[in-house]
């Protein structure tokens, strides 16, 4: 179509953002927040059989500084919300939020004085993972699915 | 399992005891408050009944259903008697409070705190009753029967600012 057709073999054609985003979805470091049951599932998905590496994503950093992927794994309390906040907020951006499981989507059956009834009321999340806990291939299915999200970002957003 | 435990209460603290039954094994002493810590130490000092280890400590509210309306209920263990004894002491709404048993047990500590923080029972003497799982700032007692089912009391500042 373009100028690709006229210049074929010697180099490639991009955007800047379709390039950046394509190197930022396969290199995902992850922060755990594990705080309950669902943390044994997130250990089984990110262990050898499940294999999330495969995505670029097998390296859990647990300095909220060095990651960009925040997985809030299990039931958040009223009590513990702020310190959520506040790891969201010394992640560098480009930031992302996953919402692991029944409790951490919406309060799960936690129906009650304690516990917040889904994270996205405390910070913004990009993809919602149901199940009580989720198997693991809703996690990989997940990851998928924000590496498509994270590919369609515009680059004024990345600022 | 024996009875001796109760028949020994009962025989030095007949004007304390309420009630007393045992099924099964579980023996129960109902008791006034007023010589709490007297029986407490007691039961864990006389030989024969030696109760040593503090197993639990809780709080029944018997809202609408039972006057007084608290029962605090005190679970203990012989380690070397190898018996069990249940205590309850029923309190008031409007007195809700019982000599703490920290100096009893230490053990007891933290399940005091508890039960004030969830159930708003006061234990007098407890060298350290504040809050020990809810938050600062937070209002009532969430397990108590009356604290309305939907309310939420999310914590608004954020970590290191003050309130």
């Amino acid at each position: 179509m373009g100028l690709e057709s006229n210049l074929t073999g010697t180099f490639v054609g991009t955007r800047l953002s379709d390039a950046l985003n394509w190197a930022r979805k396969y290199s995902l470091f992850q922060y755990p927040f594990v705080t309950a049951c669902c943390g044994m599932e997130f250990m089984s998905a990110a262990c050898s059989h499940y294999d999330i590496s495969r995505f670029g994503a097998e390296i859990p950093r647990f300095s909220p500084r060095q990651a960009d992927l925040l997985f809030v794994v299990g039931t958040v309390s009223h009590k513990l919300a702020p310190v959520l906040r506040k790891v969201y907020d010394q992640m560098c951006d480009p930031k992302w939020v996953v919402s692991f499981g029944a409790c951490a989507s919406s309060g799960g059956f936690y129906d009650n004085y304690c516990t917040v009834q889904g994270i996205d009321t405390i910070i913004p999340v990009d993809v919602y993972i149901p199940g009580c806990p989720p198997r693991p291939e809703q996690v990989l299915d997940a990851l998928i699915m924000l590496q498509e999200k994270i590919q369609r970002e515009p680059l004024e957003k990345q600022a | 399992m024996s009875k001796k435990a109760i028949e020994r209460l009962s025989a030095k603290f007949a004007d304390q005891v309420l009630a007393t039954h045992d099924a099964h094994g579980d023996e129960t002493a109902v008791i006034k408050r007023d010589r709490l810590l007297d029986i407490l130490r007691f039961l864990r000092d006389e030989k024969d009944l030696a109760f040593d280890m503090p197993i639990d400590l809780t709080v029944v509210d018997w809202y609408r259903k039972r006057e007084p309306r608290f029962e605090v209920v005190y679970h203990l263990y012989s380690v070397t008697m190898k018996h069990r004894l249940r205590l309850k002491v029923p309190v008031d709404e409007d007195d809700a409070r019982v000599p703490s048993s920290y100096p009893v047990w230490p053990g007891f500590d933290w399940y005091e705190r508890e039960a004030y923080d969830l159930y708003g029972v006061v234990f007098d003497g407890h060298p350290n009753l504040k809050r020990i799982l809810m938050w600062e700032g937070f209002e009532g007692h969430p397990l108590r029967k009356d604290y309305p089912i939907n309310k939420r009391q999310p914590i608004t500042t954020l970590l290191g600012e003050k309130s």
